[in-house]
C-alpha cells in the first residue's frame, strides 16, 4: 500500500532536514578563522550557562510547592488553572517581556509599591531580569511536569502511609522525595535547554557586556559589526552547547508532562491546619505571578488598539503568512515522519527530533553566510524565517503525532491493506480523520509559536519587513510603549486565536 | 482450488510448515493450541506476513507476492474490522471502492448487502452505535461486497455470546453456500468446528496439517489434539 511512498517522502524529508542543519554548519566551519574565544565571547558563554542554570533552579524551587499544593488540594477552577499553565508555551516572548516590564519595570507596579513603602527599587535589566522572564515562562512548565510526577504516585501508597500513621514529613521522605529525585533532573534539564537558546529575552532585558547570551552575541556580531568570522565562531559554540545537551537529554528519560496516569485518582493527603493556608497562598501567588503581566499587557494595550500605526497591520499580515506557511510545512513533515516511524523506520524519528540540536540564530547565521553572496538578506527574510520556524517546531509536532500514528497503524494497518486502501485514499479516509485531534493541537502550537517567534527574523529583516513580534520590539526600543503594548495585545490575541482555531478544527473534525 | 505449496513460515524461533490443498467452496476450521500459529497461517494466506519459502496459489495462479488487497481474499479480523469514524455505509463502501468513489448502483448494492445481513437501515450509523453482533454482521456484509472467493475468519466472533455466535456461524454458512466461498475459520472451540466446517485443519507441533473431516478428527484425535481438547 502506501508504505513505499511514505518511506520515500520521509527519506526525502530526512535528507532535507539534514541538509538544512548541515549546510549552515559547513558554511560556519568555512568562515571561522580560529576557535579562541575573546573576553567578550567567554563572558557570553559564562552568562548563558549561568542564567540557564539559575533559571532552571529557581523555576524548580518555585514549582515544587505549587505542584504539591495543586496535587493535594481540590478547588473550583483548578482544571482551568492547570490548563492555563500550558499557555506560556505559546505566549510570544516579547509580549511576556512587555507585561513583566509593566509589573516589575522601573515605573512598574512592584517598584511603585516599593517606593510607597520607602524601599529601594528593583531593576529588571540584566541577569535578574533575564532570569525573571525565564522563570515566568518555565515555572509553569516545571509545575506541569512535577504535578504529573505527583499524580503518578499510586493512591495505594498514600493510603498505606496513612494507615502507618506517617506524618507529612515522613510522607515526604519516603514517598514524595524519591519521586522528586526522579522527576527533577529531567525537568531541570528541559528548562536549562530552553534557556540556553534564549534570544528575545536577552535582547530586551539583557544586553551589554555583562548580560549577553551566546545567541544574542551572534546577532550583534552579524547585525551591528558584520563580523562574519566572529558570528561563525559563536554559532559553532552555540551549536556545541545545544548538541551536548541534546545528547544528554536523549540519554536520560525526560518527563513528558503527559502520558499514562493509571490507577485510582487520589493524590497525596490534604493536611489540614496551617498547611491549608500555605497551599492557598502558594497557589494564589503563582496564579498572580502568571496573570499580572498578562493583565498589564491587556490594560496597557487596550486604549491604543483602535488607532495603531499602519506598520502594525503590514507586520500582522507578514506574521500570519509566515505562521501559516510554517505550520503547513511543519505539520506536513511531522505527519509523514510520524507515519514512517509508525511503520518501524527509526531513522524518521531521529530526523524529526534532530532540529532540537540547533537554534534559530545558529541556522540563521549559517544560511546568512550561504545566501549572502547571492542575495540581499532582506529579500529572503520571509522564506528563511518560514523554513527555520518550521524546522525548529518540527520536533514538537512530531512528538505530538507519533504516539497516535503508532496506535493508528497498530489498529488499522491490516484492515486498510486487506481493503486495498492506498496513498491518497488511505490518507483522506483514515489517517487524517483518525489523527485530526493531535494534528489540530500540534498545528495550533506551531502556528502560535511561529506567530510569536522573534529569532532569525531579527537577523534578516530590512526596514519595512518587520514581523509583528519584531515590530513590538522595535517600538519598545523607540520608547513608544503605548503603541508597543497595543501591538503586543494584538499579537497575543492572534497567537491564542490561531491555537484555538486549529485545535478546534482538530476536535470538530475528529468525530469518532 | 487454494494451494499451500511447501510453505515454511518462521517468526523468530517459531517455525511452521504447511503443504496442502483445499477445494473451492470448502469450509475449513483451523484449530489448535494457543500460540501454535493459527493466526499466523491466516496472515500468510492473507498476505500480511511473508513466508520464508513456498508458495500460495489460487486456481493455479501464484499469489505469494501479491498485496493483501489485491488477493482473491477477504479477511475478517478478531477486532478492528470497521473504521470507527466512518459510517457503516462508508465502511461497506470501502469493500467496493477503496477510494470510496461510489455510484448510485454501488449504493444500492450496499443496501442489498445490509439487507442480506439483517442490518437494513443501519447504513448512516457509526460502528460505536452497533452491538458487537451487528458489527460482525457489517464486516460480513462488506466481505459480500468485496466478492472475493476466499474468506478468512480470524476468530471474529470470539467476543460474542454462545447464541449470537451460533447465529453468526449460521449466517457465514449461508453466505458461503450462496457464493461458493472457500472459508478458513480460526476457532478455539471444537463445537464451532463441528457446527460450521465439514473439514478441520489442525495446527500443532509446527505443522498446519492437511484438512480432514471434522467429525472423524474429533472422534479420533491425534495426541496433540487430544492434549488440547483435554
Amino acid at each position: 500500500m502506501a508504505d513505499r511512498a511514505v518511506t520515500l517522502i520521509a527519506a526525502g524529508l530526512a535528507a532535507a532536514i539534514l541538509l538544512l542543519l548541515l549546510a549552515p554548519l559547513g558554511a560556519l566551519g568555512l568562515k571561522v578563522q580560529g576557535f579562541e574565544l575573546s573576553v567578550a565571547e567567554l563572558a557570553a558563554l559564562r552568562f548563558t550557562l549561568l542564567q540557564a542554570a539559575l533559571s532552571a533552579m529557581i523555576s524548580l524551587a518555585l514549582a515544587v510547592p505549587v505542584a504539591r499544593a495543586l496535587a493535594r488540594r481540590r478547588f473550583f477552577g483548578q482544571d482551568a488553572l492547570i490548563a492555563t499553565l500550558g499557555a506560556p508555551f505559546i505566549l510570544p516572548v516579547i509580549v511576556a517581556v512587555l507585561g513583566l516590564l509593566a509589573v516589575f519595570g522601573r515605573a512598574g507596579w512592584v517598584n511603585d509599591g516599593l517606593a510607597m513603602l520607602g524601599l529601594p527599587g528593583f531593576s529588571i535589566y540584566g541577569l535578574q531580569g533575564v532570569v525573571l522572564a525565564h522563570v515566568f515562562f518555565n515555572m509553569p512548565l516545571a509545575v506541569r511536569m512535577i504535578l504529573h510526577g505527583w499524580q503518578a504516585i499510586p493512591a495505594e501508597r498514600f493510603r498505606l502511609a496513612a494507615s502507618l500513621g506517617f506524618t507529612p514529613a515522613a510522607t515526604l521522605r519516603h514517598i514524595e522525595r524519591p519521586m522528586l529525585r526522579e522527576v527533577l533532573p529531567g525537568a531541570g534539564l528541559v528548562v536549562f535547554v530552553i534557556c540556553l537558546t534564549s534570544f528575545a529575552v536577552a535582547l530586551t532585558l539583557g544586553g551589554g557586556p555583562r548580560a549577553t547570551t551566546v545567541e544574542l552575541a551572534i546577532y550583534q556580531a552579524l547585525r551591528f559589526d558584520f563580523a562574519l568570522p566572529t558570528a561563525a565562531r559563536l554559532a559553532l559554540l552555540q551549536l556545541a552547547l545545544c548538541s551536548a545537551t541534546f545528547v544528554v537529554a536523549s540519554l536520560i528519560s525526560l518527563p513528558t508532562g503527559f502520558g499514562a496516569g493509571q490507577g485510582r485518582k487520589g493524590g497525596p493527603p490534604a493536611p489540614k491546619g496551617w498547611r491549608r493556608g500555605v497551599d492557598a497562598l502558594v497557589i494564589t501567588a503563582a496564579a498572580l505571578f502568571l496573570a499580572l503581566p498578562l493583565l498589564a499587557v491587556f490594560l496597557n494595550g487596550l486604549p491604543g488598539l483602535a488607532d495603531m500605526p499602519a506598520s502594525v497591520w503590514d507586520a500582522t499580515v507578514r506574521s500570519l503568512v509566515i505562521a501559516l506557511a510554517s505550520t503547513v510545512i511543519s505539520i506536513g513533515a511531522a505527519l509523514v515522519l510520524a507515519l514512517a516511524t509508525a511503520q518501524g523506520r527509526g531513522w524518521a524519528a531521529l530526523a524529526a527530533t534532530m532540529p532540537l540540536a540547533a537554534s534559530s540564530l545558529v541556522l540563521g547565521t549559517g544560511l546568512f553566510l550561504i545566501l549572502q553572496p547571492f542575495f540581499r538578506p532582506a529579500d529572503l527574510a520571509l522564506p528563511v524565517t518560514m523554513a527555520i520556524n518550521a524546522a525548529l517546531s518540527l520536533p514538537f509536532a512530531f512528538r505530538i503525532l507519533a504516539p497516535d500514528a503508532r496506535t493508528l497503524y497498530a489498529d488499522y494497518q491490516r484492515l486498510g491493506q486487506s481493503l486495498g486502501m492506498a496513498g491518497a485514499a488511505w490518507l483522506r479516509w483514515v489517517v487524517i480523520p483518525r489523527l485530526a485531534r493531535p494534528m489540530g493541537f500540534a498545528a495550533g502550537l506551531v502556528a502560535a509559536l511561529s506567530m510569536g517567534d522573534l529569532g532569525v527574523i531579527a537577523l534578516f529583516a530590512g526596514e519595512g519587513q518587520a514581523t509583528l513580534p519584531l515590530l513590538v520590539q522595535r517600538l519598545m526600543g523607540a520608547y513608544r510603549m503605548e503603541a508597543a503594548a497595543s501591538a503586543a495585545l494584538l499579537l497575543v490575541l492572534i497567537s491564542f486565536a490561531l491555537f484555538w482555531a486549529f485545535d478546534q478544527w482538530g476536535r470538530r473534525y475528529a468525530d469518532t | 482450488m487454494l494451494t499451500l505449496e511447501r510453505l515454511i513460515i518462521t517468526q523468530g524461533a517459531f517455525r511452521m510448515t504447511a503443504d496442502w490443498q483445499a477445494d473451492q467452496g470448502a469450509r475449513i476450521a483451523v484449530i489448535g493450541p494457543s500460540g501454535a500459529g493459527k493466526s499466523t497461517l491466516l496472515s500468510v494466506i492473507g498476505g500480511f506476513f511473508a513466508p520464508q519459502s513456498g508458495r500460495v496459489l489460487w486456481q493455479g495462479v501464484d499469489i505469494t507476492g501479491a498485496e493483501p488487497g489485491a488477493r482473491p481474499i477477504t479477511t475478517v479480523f478478531q477486532d478492528q474490522n470497521l473504521f470507527p469514524h466512518l459510517t457503516i455505509a462508508q465502511n461497506l463502501g470501502l469493500g467496493i471502492s477503496p477510494k470510496l468513489r461510489l455510484t448510485a448502483q454501488d449504493h444500492s448494492r450496499i443496501d442489498a448487502a445490509l439487507d442480506r445481513t439483517g442490518l437494513a437501515g443501519f447504513g448512516p450509523r457509526k460502528p460505536a452505535q452497533l452491538s458487537g453482533g451487528q458489527q460482525s454482521r457489517a464486516a460480513l456484509a462488506r466481505a459480500l461486497l468485496r466478492d472475493k472467493p476466499i474468506l478468512l475468519l480470524d476468530e471474529p466472533f470470539a467476543a460474542l455470546g454462545p447464541a449470537l455466535k451460533a447465529e453468526m456461524l449460521g449466517l457465514v454458512t449461508e453466505l458461503a453456500q450462496e457464493n461458493t466461498l472457500t472459508v478458513l475459520m480460526v476457532t478455539h472451540d471444537p463445537k464451532d468446528a463441528l457446527a460450521f466446517a465439514p473439514l478441520t485443519c489442525l495446527v500443532a507441533g509446527g505443522v498446519a496439517h492437511a484438512p480432514q473431516p471434522t467429525a472423524d478428527l474429533l472422534a479420533n484425535p491425534p495426541p496433540e489434539l487430544a492434549a488440547y481438547l483435554g
